[in-house]
């Protein structure tokens, strides 16, 4: 019965599945207890609104029908009266001291300072969130994970079009984790709207905001601070996971990123190799910038065609690179991308796009240029 | 040269507009700059206008289809600052331009050549601004609001364009008010005491209170800007020891005034045309006046409400809340006496009527949501989303904008001595009326669905009510061809208007004939 409802409803609007959620019109109460008490806070306000809006709006409608100049209506005569304007400046007065006592208790709540069970850094860059586990040693970058395709409109959106990552952060249910939010280049937001929390990512500062979810789940928010270019790309995606289940992420996340390093530094690239990963990491990682044909966007973000920089020596090359440029949207890549990645992608630079210099850049020199021999 | 013209031809010279192009180029004539600064800023509205329905084009489907994002970007920034500075702001000092000396008994503003200067900085200004489109690089694209260091470090060149636009927006909002200040406080008519100014002009004296203290705050923090781009200081880059966080404050210290300066005037507007059409008395004129001043004050201790997820501390963010939720109270004084005013009027609803009765029931509700945007925890879930871009807009447009029109239509007949077609006022009026809400009112529900502003893409979840609201965009954008028209008509060929057209009006500018002379209050009339 249900599915069938759903099709036929799905049909006759000929859009895409989500549909049925799609006419939603209030705040979702969320799935910790701070999200239902703002979410409450929320509905008192509303309702307050409400009332006020009917007396109103009832008073001014009653006078619109009833006193008009076509029904032979008199205008009456008056046009003060201290009593009255005296009271409706003292109820409404009344009715926010009311809403103020609830929003402060609130408020308290969220700002509670205590240690957390977790501490996790989250950090904004130009257009991606990456996740600090202060005591378990794991730190990752998530990126958008819908298809540039999806995008241009080449192939359908899939359910969760601009909310999908590749790597969700993973935090267990029932533990109080504590954000720590700060920023690498401009100012991000970091939201998750079933967790009510969100809070901007500032470069130089340190925010705090923290939550306990009960629910096993996946919740979804998005960046909200305007930061440039793909501020409507960085999505945020948080699975919860039961305490058992989560430790085993954490162990398997840790040797996953063992294996992963001593695997690629064992192999020797050729590079066809390189070239071949390269792309893929230029265009995840660069491409917003600097274009997927390297043209770069003129006065805004250098080409990379052509450019000095990478056609010239290659230890200045891996230097712009891996530390980025202060003060430019030119990021360090030495955190974001191993060793094998980086070579791989100055690699496919000084490759690509004509710029044929046939210089392969190994893992090996990659790490002796960043002291980790 | 006057010496040898006729007495006939000097009293041309002396009394009639200069010819051709001329008159407009040096008119001081608060008439005429008056016209100047309310089609200028019709005209911007026009642009802005265009920009949003680029804006709402592209949403109208997930995915991008028009645009891409960088444009995307740099079509919100520069319809917010075109809509704000260019249509709203110079309206109001166009409508301040025509109608203070014409409600007060002066024969012109107290400081007429400042007057031309003051208009004719604008169009430099924001061909400045606009031509930043054409630059390599692109124009501006942090955001109305230019938070830094998007709009220092990491802006694109046409930022010094930016700021210099802004500078010279900033000295003729200034000139403007000192003007107005100067005019409402030195040339009353005999009689006409501080008290029994029409509510239009005590509005407006409180804006230009407003005006002056806060654009040198803006001019001050784009300066700031200027220094970190240019000249290697650090206010606002946290590398450099400046603080990122330090701009919002400054920049909401002018930014919530702001708010005021697009909306007191807004008040003003409609305590005349209510009245007018209720045939009644505005209902507690006093504590109008009081209101407003007392909104002024409060609107300089507020503007952290802007910014309560940057991290403040808990007792700034308590402290921010209350003043914010305090400022609901002499709001709602204002909406009650309104509603006061027409109960027990007689009523009829000509074309400024029912703008002005849509302004109340909207502004209200864009009241509302300012009121829910102000409980601090519940605004971490509002803030940045669609619901906060549905709350300005309602305030905004049939807010500031409404009460525009409303003026117009009002005013017209005496500017023009002609009137405009009454029926298609109405047509005007029902369309942008359901226009704006097909527009706004959706963008409450995507917002609390979860939808960010600025994004010039957005989840599946949110497709239905942008189809709405872009759909509801398009109406209202091109219902307001209709208004040009009926202008235009009403200039041309309308039927004669008498010095009254409304028979409820009272006030020095009725006194007039229609349309109003170049010159009027020559000497000045008694007011008792
Ligand atoms: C957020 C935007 C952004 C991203 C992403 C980005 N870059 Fe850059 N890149 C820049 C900017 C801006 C500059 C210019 C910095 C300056 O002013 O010197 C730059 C400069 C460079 C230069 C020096 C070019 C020259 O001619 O001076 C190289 C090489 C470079 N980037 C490579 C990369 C690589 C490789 C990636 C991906 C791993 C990448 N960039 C990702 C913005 C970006
Ligand atoms: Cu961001």
């Amino acid at each position: 019965m249900k599915p069938v409802h759903g099709g036929l409803l799905f049909l006759a609007a000929g859009a895409s599945p989500p549909l049925l959620a799609a006419w939603e019109v209030n705040l979702p109460i969320g799935v910790t207890a701070i999200s239902r008490s703002v979410h409450d806070l929320h509905m008192l306000i509303f309702w307050v609104c409400v009332a006020i809006g009917v007396v109103l709006f009832g008073i001014m409608g009653w006078a619109l029908v009833r006193h008009r100049k076509s029904k032979g209506f008199k205008p009456h005569k008056f046009h003060e009266h201290p009593g009255l304007e005296v009271l409706w400046t003292l109820i409404p007065a009344a009715i926010l001291v009311f809403m103020a006592i609830p929003s402060a208790a609130t408020l308290i709540e969220m700002y509670d300072r205590d240690e957390g069970d977790l501490t996790v850094r989250i950090t904004g860059y130009q257009w991606k969130w990456r996740y600090t586990y202060l005591d378990e040693e794991i730190d990752f970058f998530s990126n958008l994970s819908t298809p540039q395709n999806q995008i241009n409109n080449l192939t359908e959106k899939g359910d969760n079009y601009l909310l999908e990552v590749d790597r969700p952060l993973v935090i267990p249910a029932g533990k109080k984790v504590r954000f720590l939010l700060t920023a690498n280049d401009v100012i991000h937001s970091w939201w998750v709207p079933a967790l009510a929390v969100k809070k901007d990512a500032i470069p130089g500062f340190i925010n705090e905001a923290w939550t306990r979810v009960d629910e096993p789940g996946i919740y979804r928010g998005q960046c909200t601070e305007l930061c440039g270019r793909l501020h409507g790309f960085m999505p945020v995606v948080v699975e919860v996971k039961p305490e058992a289940e989560y430790q085993q992420w954490v162990a398997a996340t840790r040797a996953e990123a063992e294996a992963a390093k001593s695997a690629a530094q064992a192999k020797d690239w050729t590079l066809a190799e390189l070239m071949a990963r390269g792309e893929t990491v230029y265009q995840q990682s660069c491409s917003a910038c600097h274009q997927a044909g390297g043209e770069g966007v003129p006065n805004v973000f250098p080409a990379l065609k052509g450019s000095a920089v990478v056609t010239g020596p290659i230890a200045e090359h891996i230097e712009v690179v891996a530390f980025g440029k202060t003060n430019t949207a030119m990021q360090a890549f030495a955190d974001q991308l191993g060793a094998v990645d980086l070579a791989a992608v100055i690699t496919y630079e000084r490759n690509a796009w004509g710029n044929d210099s046939g210089d392969r850049v190994t893992p090996a020199q990659i790490n002796q240029a960043l002291g980790k021999e | 040269m006057t010496t040898a013209t006729t007495a006939e031809g000097s009293q041309a010279a002396h009394h009639g507009p200069a010819p051709g192009l001329s008159r407009w180029l040096f008119t001081t004539n608060h008439k005429d700059i008056g016209t100047l600064y309310l089609v200028f800023s019709l005209s911007l509205f026009m642009v802005g206008g265009v920009m949003a329905l680029l804006i709402r084009a592209e949403l109208f489907q997930p995915g991008l289809q028009l645009v891409q994002p960088e444009f995307f970007n740099q079509m919100t920034t520069m319809h917010g600052l075109i809509m704000v500075f260019g249509a709203v702001m110079p309206a109001f000092v166009g409508l301040a331009n025509w109608q203070v000396p014409l409600m007060i008994g002066a024969p012109d503003m107290a400081l007429p050549r400042l007057n031309n200067w003051s208009f004719w900085i604008l169009p430099f200004a924001f061909a400045l601004m606009i031509s930043t489109l054409f630059m390599e690089g692109g124009a501006p694209n942090f955001g109305w609001t230019f938070y830094a260091p998007l709009s220092t470090t990491y802006a694109p060149p046409s930022v010094t364009y930016f700021i210099f636009a802004v500078h010279m927006m900033g000295i003729s909002s200034i000139m403007g008010a000192i003007n107005i200040i100067a005019t409402i406080l030195n040339m009353r008519a005999p009689g006409m005491t501080l008290m029994k100014m029409p509510l239009f002009v005590w509005n407006w004296l409180i804006t230009a209170f407003l005006l002056i203290a806060v654009m040198p705050v803006l001019a001050g923090v784009v300066t700031m800007m200027l220094l970190d781009v240019h000249f290697g200081t650090s206010f606002f880059n946290a590398a450099g020891g400046g603080d990122p966080v330090l701009f919002q404050h400054i920049f909401w210290f002018f930014g919530h005034p702001e708010v005021y300066i697009m909306i007191l005037p807004a008040f003003g507007i409609i305590s005349q045309i209510i009245p007018t059409f209720a045939r009644k008395r505005v209902f507690g004129y006093a504590s109008m006046v009081y209101a407003t001043a007392a909104i002024a004050v409060l609107s300089f201790i507020v503007w952290a409400h802007h910014m309560f997820t940057v991290g403040l501390p808990l007792v700034g963010e308590l402290f921010f809340m209350f003043t914010t939720m305090l400022i609901a109270v002499p709001t709602g004084v204002k909406i009650f006496n309104w509603v006061a005013t027409l109960f027990r009027g007689s009523m009829t609803f000509e074309t400024p009527m029912l703008f002005a009765l849509a302004f109340v029931v909207l502004f209200t509700i864009g009241g509302f949501s300012g009121l829910m945007l102000a409980i601090a925890p519940a605004d971490f879930q509002y803030h940045d989303t669609y619901f906060v871009v549905a709350h300005f807009h309602y305030v905004l447009v049939p807010g500031a904008i409404f009460s525009i029109i409303a003026a117009t239509y009002y005013w017209l007949p005496k500017w023009t001595g002609r009137m405009y077609n009454e029926t298609m006022g109405k047509v005007h009026f029902w369309l942008s009326f359901i226009g704006v809400n097909l527009t706004f009112f959706p963008m409450h529900f995507i917002g609390l669905a979860g939808m960010p502003r600025r994004i010039p893409d957005y989840a599946l979840q949110f497709a239905d009510f942008n189809m709405v609201a872009s759909l509801g965009a398009f109406l209202f954008g091109f219902s307001q061809l209709l208004l040009i028209y009926n202008i235009v008509r009403c200039v041309r060929d309308g039927r004669g208007a008498p010095a009254r057209p409304w028979d409820g009006a009272e006030g020095l500018e009725w006194e007039l004939p229609s349309p109003a002379p170049y010159h009027t209050h020559q000497t000045p009339p008694r007011v008792d």
